[in-house]
């Protein structure tokens, strides 16, 4: 980068889908022989900028990609590839049943007249695991390598593509401590290479040791680019989170000095491989946040408590009653309820009508001679919940899946009210949410306070969390690693919710 | 801004002028699809009663129509228990099988001095216990509905065979041959109790929490287990269901021959039993579908048979014609579901 031009220029994209504005006139530039890191919250537009980059999304028209100071239009995957431009996903993307070598030359395999030359793809992959220095062979199958080995095989596979710029989207999510630093010094040594390395990461410990430049994204938009010398924690944060506090946030309830018994207790809950060893409690009157990066373990902390998945351990009580959940049946039954993050394919059912899915948890409850569905109470129910939630729709006969993300997330509120909960979880209640519901579910959450139903949310979004909640737990690596809010704790800012879930500070938890 | 397809959410209302008319042409459309369901392949049987009536001249007579209702009363009631199977997603092939084991124990039970009436219970029974290991297997081993019932298919076949030690069981005096020959106020018992059984499904999928948890399972069964349905208990009843109705049918077949013949009854019947319940729009992915659909399919794959032999069509071209048929209804049903969340 000393000097050089740059090998990859983009400018002014943007990216706008049906209602919302994901990237907004954002510009990048990186140069061979660096490892560009990208930051930003969740949302930020990251991953959209790298999907535009890798072909798999097309940026609206205005906006310029330059590679090599040349004009190019990556209108496909496979124009990317062909451009040098090859990402290493979250999600591995290996055929797990086919050899290395298969794997590293699919879709360009060597043949032998009609047949697949096994020999030749060999001895070609064998060059660049050499290169790679990796401890397995290219006839092993996939299946057998761990997460790590696979990612060297993407890593191959985009070496023997001759990829010149290399996006890594969170790479070190699934890797262990050791496994990290081997992938550390690889990527400096393909730095070494002249590659250009496009490296993305909520961690700030990685960026710290890595990175020869810093870009920021917040909501769509770029912020600015520090160079090595200028990277610090503090200006780092301050260019992710720096926005002001909206205004429509809604907290009539008063947590403080009015905080209720407990009424939910949660006891060293963990599954022994996402979540591990988390305990806290929630008191009535107040509303208490769960933050942390995506992958930190909050919605599988959720789905243990909720019974959804199995825990390996921990105690969890209700107003001082030990439960034993072991099917969301259960926690149903205790009076415990878990609003979905995924509405469409864990929630809602789209092609029943607002009726059906409304009544869905009571059925048994209204039913007459043990189990013939008692119409009239279906039908005033959900009369009731369109009219207290102001559910925008037709009639209550209509499909769930016509409504709008905003009215499809009231339905399945309301059918989780019904049940009349003595704790709510919702996790990320306000996404895909247009402003106006937004507000209207920040009402509901107070209200529901206030008549003394514990509620925990879980959000990505800093600001709903900082606005909201009385008190946050904040999550980093299956962990409970701070709390914020409170008495003996730190006030609730975004910056002090971000610095844990980062690492940056530890909090006294 | 308009959505890519018809039943997609957008993701955030684009203002309320915009939103309602937006939202007015989804219900439309929406509106029109369901419309298009529920009538379904209702015209496709009136074309085709009346292109046989014009063609044979003598399809649309009371004996005609009370034959066709009497072939396609154990076609329904296998498609009845089939359409509780496939609305959860899933699918059944030992229903012929089962109903050649049911009429084997049927007749087999026939027998029996002054107690030839146990031959009905014993072959409801029978189907039940069937369909109850199907379900025990697809509830709890979670396996594939397709490779269990494929396997029921072959090895509830050879049940059958040994039943009989491999011949077939007659009994001249069978004591409930009149549900297979006899009528109530005129009307064929066969037709009655296909009747009854449709009722009783459309009860239980319309007016029961059980059957609305049906539709929920197919529809979404992640959803479904996330909130608090026990899908097993939902797999193991639309299961047994499947088996019960087969059984119903072997007793069914065993009083209209007063035989039994473990080898060749109801061979292939669980094809004629998919094709009527996707002839009647329920989808094959789950979670929508209709039992009167379902009718309507049985009577169109009874009509078909019951015409092209008075129109004179040779028994090989029955074949091509049935199942093209099959596969043209599939392809509306693929046209009708097209723009919907689930393909």
């Amino acid at each position: 980068m000393t000097g050089s031009s740059p090998i990859l220029e983009m400018s002014g994209i943007s990216k706008t889908f049906p209602g919302v504005k994901a990237l907004s006139d954002v510009s990048l530039a990186v140069y061979p022989g660096e490892i560009h890191a990208l930051m930003g919250e969740n949302g930020a537009g990251k991953s959209t900028l790298m999907k535009i980059l890798s072909g798999a999304y097309q940026a609206d028209s205005g906006g310029e990609i330059r590679i090599d100071g040349k004009p190019v239009a990556i209108t496909s995957p496979l124009a990317a590839l062909h451009h040098g431009i090859s990402t290493i996903y979250q999600e591995l993307s290996l055929a797990p049943n086919l050899s290395v070598a298969e794997n590293i030359l699919l879709g360009r395999e060597h043949r032998n007249g009609l047949m697949i030359d096994r020999r030749s793809m060999e001895a070609a992959c064998r060059d660049v695991l050499a290169r790679l220095g990796v401890g397995f062979g290219p006839s092993t199958r996939v299946a057998e390598l761990s997460m790590a080995e696979r990612q060297l095989v993407e890593i191959a596979r985009a070496l023997i593509a001759n990829a010149r710029i290399l996006i890594m989207d969170e790479p070190t999510t699934s890797l262990s401590s050791r496994e990290t630093d081997a992938l550390f010094s690889l990527v400096r040594q393909l730095r070494l290479d002249g590659l250009a390395i496009i490296y993305i990461s909520h961690r700030m410990a990685e960026v710290y040791e890595l990175a020869d430049r810093v870009s920021v994204l917040r909501d769509g938009a770029y912020v600015g680019t520090l160079e090595r010398g200028d990277i610090s924690a503090e200006r780092l944060v301050r260019m992710m989170v720096g926005r002001d506090l909206s205004s429509f946030y809604k907290k009539d309830h008063n947590a403080k000095g009015s905080r209720g018994p407990v009424i939910l207790s949660v006891r060293n809950v963990g599954d022994a491989e996402r979540v591990h060893e988390c305990s806290f409690d929630l008191h009535l009157g107040e509303t208490l946040g769960i933050a942390g990066l995506v992958g930190a373990g909050r919605t599988e902390l959720a789905r243990l408590i909720y019974g959804a998945d199995r825990r390996t351990s921990g105690e969890i009580t209700l107003e001082g009653r030990p439960l034993s959940i072991r099917r969301p049946e259960d926690a149903i039954e205790a009076g415990i309820v878990y609003l979905t993050e995924d509405r469409k394919n864990l929630g809602l059912f789209l092609d029943m009508t607002v009726r059906e899915n409304v009544n869905l948890n009571v059925l048994e409850r209204d039913a007459r001679l043990g189990r013939v569905l008692n119409l009239k109470a279906a039908r005033e129910r959900a009369a009731a919940a369109i009219r207290s939630l102001g559910i925008r729709v037709a009639g209550d006969f209509v499909p769930v899946g016509t409504l709008s993300g905003g009215n499809q997330q009231k339905v399945l509120l309301s059918r989780l009210l019904e049940t009349k909960p003595r704790v709510l979880i919702l996790d990320e209640p306000t996404r895909g949410v247009d402003i106006g519901a937004k507000s209207e579910i920040y009402r509901l959450i107070d209200e529901l306070v206030r008549r003394g139903v514990g509620v925990i949310v879980i959000s990505s979004e800093l600001p709903e969390i900082v606005g909201i909640c009385d008190r946050v737990l904040v999550m980093r690596e299956g962990r409970i690693a701070g709390e914020v809010g409170g008495a003996d704790h730190p006030p609730i800012t975004q910056e002090a919710i971000v610095a844990i879930a980062t690492g940056v500070r530890e909090a006294a938890a | 801004m308009t959505p890519p397809n018809g039943t997609s959410t957008s993701i955030q209302d684009p203002g309320q002028a915009g939103a309602d008319t937006q939202t007015q042409t989804l219900q439309r459309r929406r509106a029109w699809r369901s419309t298009l369901q529920a009538i379904g392949m209702l015209p496709v049987l009136i074309i085709l009663g009346i292109a046989f009536q014009l063609m044979s001249g003598r399809f649309l007579s009371i004996q005609n129509l009370s034959i066709v209702a009497q072939q396609a009363s154990i076609n329904t009631v296998l498609a009845a228990g089939m359409t509780f199977v496939i609305l959860t997603g899933g699918i059944d092939l030992s229903v012929g099988s089962i109903l050649a084991a049911a009429a084997m124990v049927a007749v087999i039970a026939s027998k029996i001095p002054d107690w030839g009436m146990v031959g009905v219970p014993a072959a409801l029974l029978t189907g039940l216990a069937l369909g109850l290991v199907n379900g025990a297997l697809i509830a709890f081993m979670r396996l594939p509905p397709f490779i269990v019932t494929l396997g029921s298919l072959t090895a509830v076949r050879g049940f059958a065979r040994l039943l009989g030690a491999d011949t077939t069981q007659f009994n001249p005096d069978l004591p409930f041959a009149f549900i297979g020959n006899g009528t109530l106020f005129g009307v064929p018992w066969l037709v009655v109790i296909a009747m009854v059984v449709v009722l009783v499904s459309w009860f239980i999928l319309r007016r029961t929490v059980l059957g609305t948890h049906i539709y929920a399972v197919g529809g979404n069964p992640d959803a479904a287990r996330l909130t608090g349905i026990k899908v097993w208990a939902v797999l193991l009843f639309v299961y047994c269901m499947s088996g019960l109705t087969s059984g119903l049918g072997g007793a069914m077949s065993a009083a209209r021959l007063y035989a039994a013949n473990g080898l060749q009854l109801g061979q292939s019947y669980e094809l004629d039993a998919i094709a009527a319940v996707i002839l009647g729009g329920t989808s094959f992915v789950g979670g929508i579908g209709s039992i009167w659909g379902t009718l309507i399919g049985a009577l169109i794959i009874a009509v078909l048979s019951n015409g092209l032999i008075l129109v004179g069509v040779s028994d090989i071209w029955q074949f091509i014609i049935k199942g093209l048929v099959i596969i043209g209804a599939v392809a509306l049903d693929r046209y009708r579901l097209k723009g919907s969340a689930r393909t």
